[in-house]
């Protein structure tokens, strides 16, 4: 029941409208399916499936809006969902950013869907966590790990006409090993839309390495140095530079996206002129929504090119204030790679830092976008073009912008994922000169 | 992460407001429920079985200068079931609680205990738990805050916007956050707990903006998440921390301490940047909470220390064989850090934890010594205990219940010690007050700090307001580093609503209380950069 078809949810949809006695009314019904496995000290400690349909409603009058939702799709729960709806709209203030609903509009189909990801069962789950349980087992390290996937579909409708629907899959997974002692740790993550992409085993094998090579971790002094980060490091740190593409916080002097002495930072060059992020639902290694919960069609959006600020989101409201297009958030984003292997950038560095990934990363100024945080399971020091020894982990204090204006070289982009958000992304792997590592920290 | 974050407030349907109000069923009516749950899993195998059924309340109402953002509230009930068959742990949960399902759900949660069974290393060894027949326990509020007109609530918000801009702001945020868990356990040990717990956090963040150079500086509202009714937003002469600027404790004037936030924030822009280097800190327990939290209270959990949490809030530096030694120096003699469930006022004070074990309190270090962690029923054996410390928790009725942080407070010192004699003490040091920036290694040993507002302390005298101002440390050294800690009319409570943990993650609310300490040669740096 949970994922309907396009003609079941729209079915489920008209009947709402048909049930509204607002001014605008519009309603939003998703569902997923999936489920979960967690395993630690090599053996499964929980498991889980999930399956949800909800049906959410929002009825506006003037400017008054309310929602409500409701899991139960009887006529009688459909009509007493938009009721109550009205109901709440009336206890609303007056919302003066109030933007009249989007009439009908051309949506791409999107390619977010792959039948083999919906078609993973509980035994095909606990299949991929023992090809991993076991790489652990054969390296005499402790595995700890999650895989959750899920199907999922959304639709939207309004009472001006637009309707629109997208069904997708997802599946996750992150592993750690340790070594008994507690002095060696790797980490790994996928995600992917396609299941078929996902090799647990693989996965596991790199973690392994990771945490067999960090053993015997030296000290070395914090200070700048030349980075190499791997595209699942890079993705963790840069993200905060993508939640900041906002004009809004921009154009209100309260963001590094500010232009000092007034307005945003559209048209100037922020970054080093290899750097390029864009959007694109219809990339095929990340493909995205290809429209939004306002109802408005993503297509492709370039917010950097070669350096330059070229676009920043406006909201329907925001834009309508300024007098521009409104520029919806992408549902993705991608930084344009270049060819050469984490290898190719190891062995151009005469001195530097392979850095496998970050952790616990929090701002420390928006004005600067300063972050700190760590590295974690992997961190070498590189010398002559090789790999010499593991190095223990540092405390950064960098600012995505600051270290996109140190580039030296970009990797290949591949698809990586945030051990945070988990968003993926497409992000090549990066070096980076002068990066600033502020203090050592004794963790494995 | 093991960090603050804002999972699960969002759960739950939408609401009319007055619908919060309801009683929901009685607890007969509950108990019937749960004895089919318990009966049908004892019928199926399970050799224990619990059954949380919960509705759980939220409200929120956001706002910015003179306009509401979004009020919601919402509504989640269900049943959640956990039972242990063939020596394994198996859950399931359902929102239809009927009879017939909840039978089913049971029946379900045995099903998984046993395919379970088949992949364990070692069956679950569940700490002996009394039944304590059918007791209650609620938050001791005056004041329910879903009772409080909506209207109530927005009029008070856009009145703390107005002064923030009347004052010189550019913008203001400001939020009431409510919670209400009604949450009913049985267990196949004879409990039947019926709890009615709730919680509240009213908040604001003021911005100022120097156009000119295009700086902007912020100051966030000196309130606290609570678990207390409305009436937290009635403040009282004695719940006043008066000083270089008011802070609260028990009360909180949100009227009064915008109009201080505003006048904070136009200071930062003047202040002066600071200079790098070896500092003595004098921290406020208004900043101190997070320190707490994220260094002492996060590696004391025994599922960390365990590698439970090894993929994703991360291990502990504080192993086993540390605790076993009896002489671990986690800090100076100063330092007493407390675990408790009980403190009134507090985000963690419930009677009973989610597993049907009464609450207590215990000392975690001890005149700077290792001496406990925290445990649930599961995992007591570990540390030779007989019963459980009770810190099992889950968000939901949806979610599995497991091992969650009580409150975690440094007790105040013995002896008299006012904030004014411990700050005429220092020579070259910063006052920090507030929350701000936090970031700390997966096995917590290395931790960076900002801040709201800092003061620049020079020959025992506070001289003016510093900005840029972080500091670096590792946990034992700093903890090792504290000389005073003033005594207990300084004492009050920080918190988080919204500490993560586990996969999938689930959120949980905890207090952290203590007085204004010092801590002599910590490494600040400045934050200020370039772009």
């Amino acid at each position: 029941m949970a994922i309907l078809t396009q003609d079941e949810a729209k079915t489920i949809l008209q009947k709402v409208i048909g049930f509204s006695k607002a001014d605008e009314c519009s309603a939003g019904l998703r569902g997923s399916e999936g489920g979960n496995i967690r395993y630690a000290l090599n053996a499964v400690s929980t498991a889980g499936d999930e399956s949800t349909l909800s049906l959410a409603v929002t009825s506006t009058f003037g400017k008054k809006s309310g929602t409500a939702s409701i899991n139960e799709f009887d006529d009688a729960s459909l009509e007493k969902v938009v009721r109550r709806a009205e109901e709440l709209a009336q206890f609303a203030p007056d919302n003066p950013e109030h933007m009249p609903l989007l009439g009908p509009q051309t949506f791409k189909e999107s390619i977010e869907y792959v039948p083999s990801t919906a078609a993973i069962t509980p035994g095909k789950r606990a299949e991929a966590v023992a090809k991993s349980i076991e790489v652990s087992k054969a390296a005499s390290l402790q595995a700890a790990g999650y895989i959750e996937n899920s199907t999922a579909f959304d639709a939207v409708i309004n009472s001006k006409g637009l309707f629109a629907y997208d069904k997708s899959t997802d599946v996750d997974f992150s592993v750690t090993l340790r070594n008994q002692e507690g002095t060696g740790s790797g980490y790994a993550a996928r995600g992917f839309n396609d299941v078929d992409k996902l090799d647990t085993y693989t996965a596991t094998k790199i973690a392994a390495t990771k945490a067999n090579g960090s053993v015997g971790a030296k000290a070395i002094e914090p200070g700048k140095y030349t980075v190499i980060l791997e595209p699942l490091a890079a993705a963790y740190l840069l993200e905060r530079l993508f939640f900041a593409f906002d004009a809004r916080s921009a154009d209100e002097g309260r963001s590094c996206m500010t232009k000092p002495g007034g307005g945003n930072r559209i048209g100037e060059k922020l970054l080093d002129e290899r750097v390029t992020i864009y959007s694109d639902p219809f990339n095929t290694e990340l493909p995205g929504s290809t429209w939004n919960r306002e109802g408005q069609p993503l297509e492709k959006t370039t917010w950097i090119e070669n350096g330059v600020v070229k676009n920043l989101m406006y909201s329907r409201y925001w834009a309508e204030q300024k007098g521009v297009k409104p520029v919806p958030m992408g549902p993705n984003f991608i930084i344009a790679g270049g060819d050469a292997s984490v290898e190719d950038l190891i062995k151009s560095t005469e001195k530097g830092v392979l850095v496998t990934r970050f952790w616990y990363i929090r701002s420390v100024d928006p004005q600067t976008l300063l972050h700190t945080g760590l590295t974690r399971d992997g961190t070498f020091y590189i010398e002559n073009g090789e790999i010499k020894y593991p190095i223990k982990n540092f405390r950064f204090n960098e600012s995505p912008i600051i270290m996109l204006n140190n580039l030296e070289a970009l990797g290949k982009a591949e698809r990586t994922i945030s051990v945070e958000s988990f968003r993926s992304y497409l992000m090549p792997s990066m070096k980076i000169r002068d990066f600033t590592f502020s203090s050592l920290s004794d963790a494995v | 992460m093991g960090a603050l974050m804002m999972p699960g407030f969002m759960r739950g349907n939408p609401i009319d407001p007055l619908q919060a109000i309801n009683d929901g069923i009685d607890a007969a009516a509950k108990k019937q429920l749960a004895n089919v749950a318990l009966t049908a899993a004892k019928a199926s195998g399970a050799t224990y079985a619990d059954v949380r059924i919960g509705r759980y309340l939220n409200q929120f109402i956001i706002t910015r200068e003179n306009r509401v953002q979004n009020i919601a509230n919402t509504e989640s009930y269900g049943v959640g079931i956990r039972v242990i068959a063939n020596g394994s742990w198996g859950f399931a949960c359902s929102d239809s609680v009927t009879k017939e399902n909840i039978a089913k759900v049971a029946q379900r949660a045995v099903a998984v205990a046993k395919a379970n069974a088949k992949i364990i290393t070692a069956p679950v060894q569940l700490a002996p738990q009394q039944g304590y027949g059918e007791v209650s326990w609620k938050t001791p509020i005056e004041k329910n805050a879903f009772e409080v007109p909506v209207k109530d609530k927005v009029d008070l918000l856009l009145n703390v916007n107005s002064i923030a801009m009347q004052n010189g702001a550019n913008f203001v945020n400001s939020a009431i956050l409510a919670v209400n868990e009604q949450k009913y356990f049985a267990s196949t040990d004879g409990s039947y707990i019926d709890q009615d717990v709730h919680r509240l956090y009213p908040f604001f963040n003021v911005t100022k903006i120097d156009k000119a150079s295009g700086k902007f500086e912020t100051r966030r509202s000196f309130s606290s998440p609570v678990g207390m009714g409305y009436e937290y937003l009635t403040p009282t002469p004695d719940s006043k921390v008066t000083g270089i600027v008011t802070r609260y404790k028990n009360r909180y004037d949100i009227l009064e301490d915008v109009k201080n936030a505003t006048a904070d924030v136009q200071q930062k822009l003047q202040a002066k940047s600071v200079e790098p280097g070896k500092y003595d800190l004098v921290l406020d327990p208004s900043h101190l909470w997070l320190t707490i939290h994220e260094s002492v209270a996060h590696p004391t959990e025994l599922d960390r220390v365990l590698g439970y949490e090894a993929n994703y809030a991360g291990t502990s530096f504080l192993t086993l064989d540390k605790w076993k030694s009896g002489n671990f120096q986690f800090g100076s003699k100063h330092v007493n850090i407390v675990a408790d469930k009980l403190q009134p006022g507090s985000l963690g004070a419930v009677g009973y934890d989610d597993e049907g074990v009464k609450c207590g309190e215990w000392d975690l270090i001890k005149n700077g010594i290792l001496v406990n962690y925290q445990a649930i029923r599961d995992q007591a054996h570990i540390l030779g205990l007989k019963a459980s410390q009770g810190c099992c928790y889950a968000q939901s009725w949806a979610d599995v219940q497991f091992q969650r942080m009580p409150n975690v407070s440094l007790r105040p010192g013995a002896d008299a010690l006012s904030v004014d004699n411990i700050i005429k003490d220092v020579k070259k040091g910063i006052y920090i007050i507030g929350d701000g920036s936090f970031s700390i290694d997966q096995q917590r040993y290395n931790f960076q700090f900002g801040g709201q507002t800092f003061y620049e302390i020079q020959d025992g005298k506070i001289t003016g307001m510093l900005k840029d101002v972080a500091y670096q440390a590792n946990t034992r050294e700093f903890w090792n580093s504290c000389v005073a800690v003033a005594d207990k009319s300084d004492y009050r409570l920080g918190g988080a609503f919204n500490d993560g943990k586990g996969q999938p993650s689930q959120s949980n609310a905890v207090s952290h209380g203590s007085s204004t300490s010092r801590f002599n040669g910590i490494n600040v740096i400045n934050t200020a950069r370039k772009i």
